[in-house]
């Protein structure tokens, strides 16, 4: 355990503290005790910088489960602290703004718990080495997303979005785990870096496009790519900090992260190729298309991050495609630099637009661009942000965006210069697409500075708007203030940060000196590019009311949102039905199917093997064992014959308790005690659940009934004995006793090997059956409680009717 | 519980139960039962016994209480809230394998060690105790609460 660790850990543990001192200290907003979890963080990974500019790269471990090679290895290279300085930096950004948000009188406890959870969760993403601990920090997100957009869960929409998302992503990350087995199973190492070593392995796997297939769709899902964007802007129901963090600047970058962190094991593939730079255009330029047409502003944000993260991705798509076709490496270096300082700058410029459509929200009271109008006198300084940071995302100059997009638009040009064979006279489409989409991203820029704040104003705001408090403007102005800075100034991020991350994700050594400026001559393509994008977004714009009716032939009845709604509910009838077959609600039903399952499984397995049965090693059977048997023959007996549920109660009880007799004779007094425990105990519950018990039906009274279920005994008795014995006769192994009786002492330093092997050497099972007790508790609490509320409900409605 | 039987069994022949023999008795077994539950938790490192025997018993010397009296008594005798005992179980159970991080061992390695206690003489210090404590309040404490919830239903 090191520092490092003790960072990632440190959101969860700060959210025990958090929660107690919401408990018992209200005064003060929770927000100003949460600050400086993030803030320490981010002071403590920027000392890294220096290290990782040098090309150094910090790596720590701690032993998790060592034997299948689970630990928890950290690694900090220039992508990993890319995005963590993002994670922790943004995070404190959004607590700081997030106490002018959030009053006081919503459930602070719960929303800072979530959020600091989300926080460890996103940390040791990034910073993980380890695909299985990557993998388990990954649907953390997806289950603190969850929360965090559940947090208003009175609002029917907020559960829609945290379960559509939660559904979505979740689905994602299973794929995602199915891909890292097969990539494990390939390399035969859980390590990034073991499986880097090992890339000649994977080039020659046929399982290779499986696992590229299964893992993008991890990606695809958790970055909101076309087809599976549609829970972000559902997602929008959330707060908006969470909003702003979550859903722009982070979780949803954990996609992109992992697609760059793989980027060098995959990139000689064409599959992995192909999708992510098809999918990432088309998903640009789809979203970016879709953005115009909402009317919330949320909306539009969501659809404009669901182009950006497309473009990012494609980005990363490029970069890739130049290792495929052997092109210019200048290529491959430029496009990956664009997509790490595009991902500095989205993330910049977003999550000050969030901020901003948060507090015009909360000033005026809604979010509805037809309500809104002609805020420029009321909210300047609101305004003033929103046109740098909104001009920034259309890729104006001399705004960071400017930069990144112009980047962009050149790789995007220069890839036609690369060797695609066969598709050769199709690669315009890249240029095509990349273009497209940024005129639509231009126009919905333009739309969100003009549709609040130009115009008219409209006077039907729910509130009356006027400028937000100086707490809420803090992270929004700085966030505009680092869009300034790094458009003036790209070169302070592009050899400390930028560069090392790219670095990372081209898995190369060689320093690459990018250096970033704005003025590329007349010569450059690109700038041509964004002058026909600035002219024809213009026009667009202008003649806006013209060409927007081409919406409306977008039915509801073909969007994936109806698919996936159709989805929900079909699978829900299905499973219905499915279920419905064979859940007769009575337990007999289904103790008949476990019990059939295991006689049909013996008998293949008998008839397979053959049965081999060896009588000669057994133990003599003493009278005091014939006496027991006899008991228990006796009360199966009365069990039988008798139709008083209260005598089978008991003669099950005197059963049980002769079974623990045969312990006893057995010398196993463990077993003897805990089978007399829980004799008591059972025999009790029995009892207590007498009283619900049904009368006996006529149904168990029929023959068949009775002959069924007696075969099913007989079987289950048979092939139970049969088991035993035959396992007895035949030893494949040897016994396993021998090592607890010589390590008993030495390595657990216990005397009663039963207990020792509980809780110690076998104590992962002990922990989990303690785990799956305790659910089991609470599941029963939360069964009987209902069924308790609904007697009252009805006992209520009962009395009103009378 | 006792609620239970006096409906099913003695619905039609006499109203009221005379129990004051079993009550009488449950409160001097109650402890020999709880106290023996005590001495196999403690006993279960070196001779049989254990968290989880340990834990059944003091649940059904609770039982017993319960059969004896009813759940408002033994509210009374035992104001405990058997909920937070659950949670207090399952904390120590996942809790104390993740100690041994700070140890810089793996997940679940236990450590122990031996101390000279003035009276006692020496005494063997074993974390694997603290796990056991956490699975004998947990069964304990699930062990009841199934049960006075499934016989609080009955109404």
């Amino acid at each position: 355990m090191t520092l490092i660790h003790l960072a990632i850990i440190l959101p969860v543990l700060a959210a025990v503290v958090v929660r107690i001192i919401y408990k018992y200290y209200r005064r003060l907003h929770l927000g100003w005790f949460v600050l400086p979890v993030p803030l320490i963080i981010v002071i403590y990974l920027m000392t890294f910088i220096p290290r990782v500019s040098n090309n150094e790269v910090v790596y720590e471990t701690m032993h998790f489960m060592p034997r299948i090679g689970m630990n928890f290895d950290v690694y900090i290279d220039g992508l990993g602290l890319l995005f963590a300085i993002l994670i922790s930096g943004i995070g404190a950004l959004v607590v700081l703004y997030s106490i002018g948000y959030l009053s006081r009188e919503e459930h602070l406890g719960n929303f800072y718990v979530y959020l600091l959870i989300f926080m460890t969760a996103m940390l040791g993403v990034v910073l993980n080495d380890n695909v299985i601990m990557l993998y388990l920090f990954w649907e953390l997100t997806s289950i603190s997303s969850f929360l965090l957009i559940a947090f208003w869960h009175t609002r029917e929409r907020s559960l829609y979005g945290a379960q559509k998302s939660m559904l979505i992503t979740m689905f994602g990350g299973f794929m995602m785990l199915g891909g890292f087995l097969l990539l494990q199973n390939i390399t035969g190492t859980a390590s990034i870096r073991g499986m880097l070593e090992s890339v000649a392995l994977i080039q020659e796997s046929p399982l290779t496009p499986f696992a590229i297939v299964l893992i993008l769709l991890g990606a695809f899902t958790k970055s909101a790519q076309f087809p599976f964007y549609v829970w972000l802007p559902d997602a929008m129901e959330a707060p908006t900090p969470v909003s702003a963090y979550l859903h722009s600047a982070t979780m949803v970058k954990a996609g992109i992260y992992l697609v760059a962190r793989l980027t060098p094991l995959f990139a000689f593939s064409e599959t992995w190729v192909w999708i992510i730079l098809l999918g990432g255009l088309i998903t640009m330029t789809w979203a970016s298309f879709n953005a115009i047409s909402k009317d919330d502003l949320k909306a539009v944000l969501a659809f404009s991050t669901v182009s950006q993260l497309g473009l990012i991705m494609s980005l990363l798509g490029l970069g890739a495609l130049s290792v495929l076709t052997g092109a210019n490496e200048a290529h491959f270096s430029v496009a990956v630099v664009a997509a790490v300082f595009h991902l500095i700058n989205h993330a910049t410029f977003k999550g000050a637009l969030f901020m901003l459509t948060g507090i015009v929200d909360h000033e005026a009271g809604t979010r509805s661009l037809r309500k809104l109008g002609g805020l420029l006198t009321v909210m300047p300084i609101s305004f003033t942000l929103t046109v740098i940071t909104a001009l920034s995302m259309a890729g104006l100059p001399p705004f960071n965006g400017f930069l990144s997009k112009e980047l962009f638009l050149e790789a995007m040009i220069d890839v036609r210069e690369a060797d695609f064979g066969s598709l050769a006279s199709v690669s315009f489409i890249f240029p095509l697409l990349a273009i497209v989409g940024s005129i639509f991203t231009f126009v919905y820029s333009i739309l969100l500075i003009y549709g609040v704040f130009f115009g008219k104003r409209t006077y039907d705001t729910p509130k009356e708007p006027h400028e937000a408090p100086a707490l809420m403007l803090i992270s929004p102005i700085f966030l505009s203030v680092l869009v300034l800075l790094f458009g003036f100034f790209p070169n302070i991020l592009s050899g400390t940060i930028i560069d090392p991350a790219a670095m990372s994700i081209m898995a190369s050594d060689t320093p690459l000196g990018t250096h970033l400026y704005m003025w590329h001559g007349f010569n450059n393509p690109a700038l041509w590019a964004t002058v026909a994008v600035v002219i024809i977004g213009a026009l667009l714009f202008y003649f806006k009311d013209k060409w927007t009716f081409i919406y409306d032939y977008h039915k509801e009845r073909f969007t994936l949102n109806h698919l996936y709604d159709q989805g929900l509910i079909y699978s829900r009838l299905g499973s219905h039905k499915v279920t419905d077959s064979y859940m007769s609600g009575f337990l007999r039903s289904y103790l008949a199917y476990i019990f059939l399952f295991f006689i049909i499984m013996g008998a293949l397995t008998f008839l397979n093997t053959g049965i081999q049965l060896d009588f000669s090693n057994l133990a003599p059977v003493g009278i005091q064992e014939i006496i027991v048997a006899i008991i228990i023959l006796v009360s199966l007996a009365v069990i039988l014959a008798t139709k008083s549920r209260l005598v089978s109660i008991i003669m099950l009880g005197a059963i049980g308790f002769a079974m623990s007799l045969f312990f006893v004779f057995f010398r196993s007094a463990d077993l003897a005690l805990t089978q007399l425990a829980i004799e008591t105990v059972t025999t009790a519950l029995f009892l207590v659940c007498f009283y619900h018990l049904p009368k006996r039906s006529r149904h168990e009274e029929r023959v068949r009934f009775k002959m069924t279920n007696f075969l099913i005994a007989v079987g289950v008795g048979v092939m139970a004995i049969l088991l035993g014995l035959s396992a007895y006769s035949n030893r494949l192994f040897d016994s396993i006793s021998q090592f607890h009786i010589d390590n008993v002492y030495e390595l657990a330093a216990g005397g009663n090997m039963v207990n020792v092997i509980l809780v110690d050497f076998r104590g992962f099972d002990t922990l989990f059956e303690t785990l799956v007790f305790g659910i089991a508790g609470v599941g029963i609490y939360g069964l009987m409680k209902l069924r308790l509320n609904r007697k009252d409900e009805q006992d209520e409605t009962h009395a009103k009717k009378d | 519980m006792k609620h239970t039987l006096k409906k099913t069994e003695t619905e039609k022949g006499q109203k009221q139960m005379n129990d004051v023999f079993l009550q009488f008795v449950s409160k001097v077994v109650f402890f020999i039962v709880i106290m023996f539950s005590f001495n196999l938790f403690f006993a279960g490192h070196y001779t049989p016994g254990g968290g989880f025997v340990g834990g059944l018993l003091a649940a059904s010397a609770l039982i017993l209480l319960l059969i004896a009296y009813d759940k408002k008594t033994l509210q009374k005798m035992l104001p405990i809230d058997f909920r937070m005992v659950l949670t207090v179980g399952l904390l120590f159970a996942a809790g104390i394998p993740t100690l041994s991080f700070l140890f810089g061992t793996p997940f679940f390695t236990h450590q122990h060690t031996y101390i000279e206690v003035p009276v006692f003489g020496e005494i063997a210090l074993h974390s694997a105790v603290l796990f056991d404590i956490g699975v004998f309040l947990t069964v304990a404490a699930t062990s009841l609460f199934i049960i006075v919830l499934v016989g609080e239903a009955e109404n």
